[in-house]
Formats: structure tokens, sequence, C-alpha cells
């Protein structure tokens, strides 16, 4: 696609935009609507918009597969990592009370940490299997 | 949305149904904004108006673009389809009015959470605070399902040894 002019000046007017509104969804969760899952989704849909019109290996250039599957596995880990360390100090799995001596505050960066895990695995999870699904038949077709 | 389903069900051509389903998923989206679920309409809208149009339409390409005819009409599982319309719509009618604050759900948890969730977790956003700290569970095994599919995917199509050929090459 790297012939449709306009596409790609569109394109590359709307991504910025696109990721900013993924990370306020993200860092906003608290407040607004949103949270983790949503914002990786948003994120993850301005990354497949820059393979589409880019190209694919433009996209792996600027996030190699490495990397997406260690974001799947990060996020999960993050996740149940803040479970478990709050059962190490002291407190039941997932009770993000005790991760402050204030619970409020233990609660709300428990969420924070557990919506970054969420939109990790999310976006990392739904570029993966749109590479995949994307790179299949041109791995295939070479051989 | 009634339409799109007849026109789903219709078409044989398969890139209409495609776009068609998403704009299935963009009208469900506007529903759940009208009935103040925004978090859901985010997700409808992004997942399936987006990321699922675009991955269905790149299994087309792998595949084919036509559904395969059947002209034979089956008794059977029109029937069983009649059936459980029928006993969906029956189970509709004992469901409580929308925004009925006697309905069972707005009477067991519901108030708890509303009244306790702000000034325990310090988040003014209920729905957040319900799914990452009283649901934690609940979400952690949602992650975890995300993540196994995602590792289901690199394993079936992924393409480890192919790719480290491709190296060698290069």
């Amino acid at each position: 696609m790297h012939s449709y002019l306009v596409l790609r000046v569109v394109a590359k007017l709307l991504i910025p935009f696109i990721f900013l509104f993924a990370l306020y969804v993200q860092f906003h969760g608290d407040f607004g609507p949103g949270g983790g899952f949503q914002a990786g989704v948003i994120f993850a849909s301005g990354f497949i918009l820059y393979s589409l019109i880019f190209g694919l290996k433009n996209a792996e250039l600027i996030l190699p597969r490495g990397i997406l599957r260690f974001g799947v596995a990060l996020g999960v880990l993050i996740f149940s990592g803040v479970g478990v360390y709050n059962l190490l100090i002291g407190g039941n799995y997932l009770d993000y009370s005790v991760m402050s001596l204030n619970p409020v505050k233990g609660q709300h960066l428990g969420i924070f940490l557990v919506e970054l895990g969420v939109g990790i695995t999310v976006s990392s999870v739904m570029v993966v299997v749109f590479f995949t699904f994307a790179g299949y038949r041109k791995t295939n077709g070479e051989q | 949305m009634a339409i799109t389903v007849f026109a789903l069900a219709r078409i044989r051509n398969l890139y209409a149904v495609v776009m068609l389903g998403s704009i299935f998923s963009l009208l469900a989206a506007a529903m759940f904004v009208i009935l103040d679920a925004v978090d859901v309409a985010f997700t409808e809208a992004a997942v399936g108006a987006g990321i699922a149009t675009i991955l269905t339409l790149g299994t087309i390409s792998l595949t084919t673009s036509r559904e395969k005819t059947q002209h034979r009409m089956k008794i059977l599982p029109l029937g069983v389809v009649i059936l459980t319309g029928i006993a969906l719509i029956y189970g509709t009618l004992d469901l409580s009015h929308y925004g009925d604050p006697k309905a069972p759900a707005h009477q067991h948890v519901a108030p708890v959470y509303l009244k306790e969730a702000p000034t325990k977790t310090g988040m003014p956003n209920v729905v957040t605070s319900v799914l990452a700290s009283y649901r934690g569970y609940d979400t952690l095994g949602e992650v975890t399902v995300i993540f196994t599919a995602g590792v289901g995917v690199i394993l079936l199509l992924g393409n480890w040894r192919r790719r480290s050929r491709k190296d060698d090459n290069a």
C-alpha cells in the first residue's frame, strides 16, 4: 500500500492520537471509563493500522516479535506478581491494601499495576495475532 | 441491527459478511453507549469493529472469499433455533424492567460496591475498582485466557523454525 498518498498522510496524522488516546484510557481508567483491556486494544489497533498502511516489515522493525512475545508473558507476570508480592508482605493474594501504609494508596497502586499488566498483555497478544496471521502466507509462499 | 443480521445470514460473499459484522459491532457499541456502559462500548468498538474485522479479513485472504453454498433446507437446525429463541424470549419475561431499583442485581452486592468502592480504593470509577480489586481473580483469569490465546496462535501459526532458516539466508 505504498502508493496511496492520502491513506499514508491520514494514518500519519491519526496514529499518534490513537496512541495518545490509548495511554489516556490506560492511565486515566481510575477516573474515567476505561482500563487496561480497552487501552491495550486501542493501542494494538493503532499499531495494526500502522502495519496495514506502511507494511508488515516496517512495523516489525519498530516492534520485533521477540519483544512482543516477551510482552505477552510480561503482562501476566506483572498481574500475578503483584498478587504474590501481596502474599509475601503479609496480605491475601491480590489484596492490594497491604502494599502501602495507607490502604487506599495501596489499592490505588495495586490497581494501577494490575491494569498496566492487563494492558501490556492485551496489546501484545493482539499485535502478535495480527502479525502471525498477516505474515503466514508470506513465509509459507517463499518455500 | 436486525437488518444487519438478516443481511448477514443471506449474503454469500464473505467480504461483505465481514463488513456487515463490523457494522453490527459498531451499532452494538452505540447501543452500549446509550445504556451508559461506556467501558463495554469501548471494547466492542475496538475489538468487534476493529481488530476482529481485520483478523477475519486476514483469514479470508489466506483462504477463499466465497462461502460454500448449501441448498438443502435443514429442518432440525431450524427447529432447534426456533425452540431456543422461544425459550430465550420466555426467559426475558421474568427479567425485571430496565433501571428497576428493586431488581435482584441491584440488591445483592452492588450497593456495597457503590458505597464503599470510592472510599476504599480511592478511585471514582467504580467499574475499574470492581474489575481490578474486588474481582481481581476474575480479571487475572481473563488475562490468562488472552495470554493462552496468544501463545496458542504463536505455537500453531508462528514460524520459529522458518524464521531461523531465513535468518541464515540473510
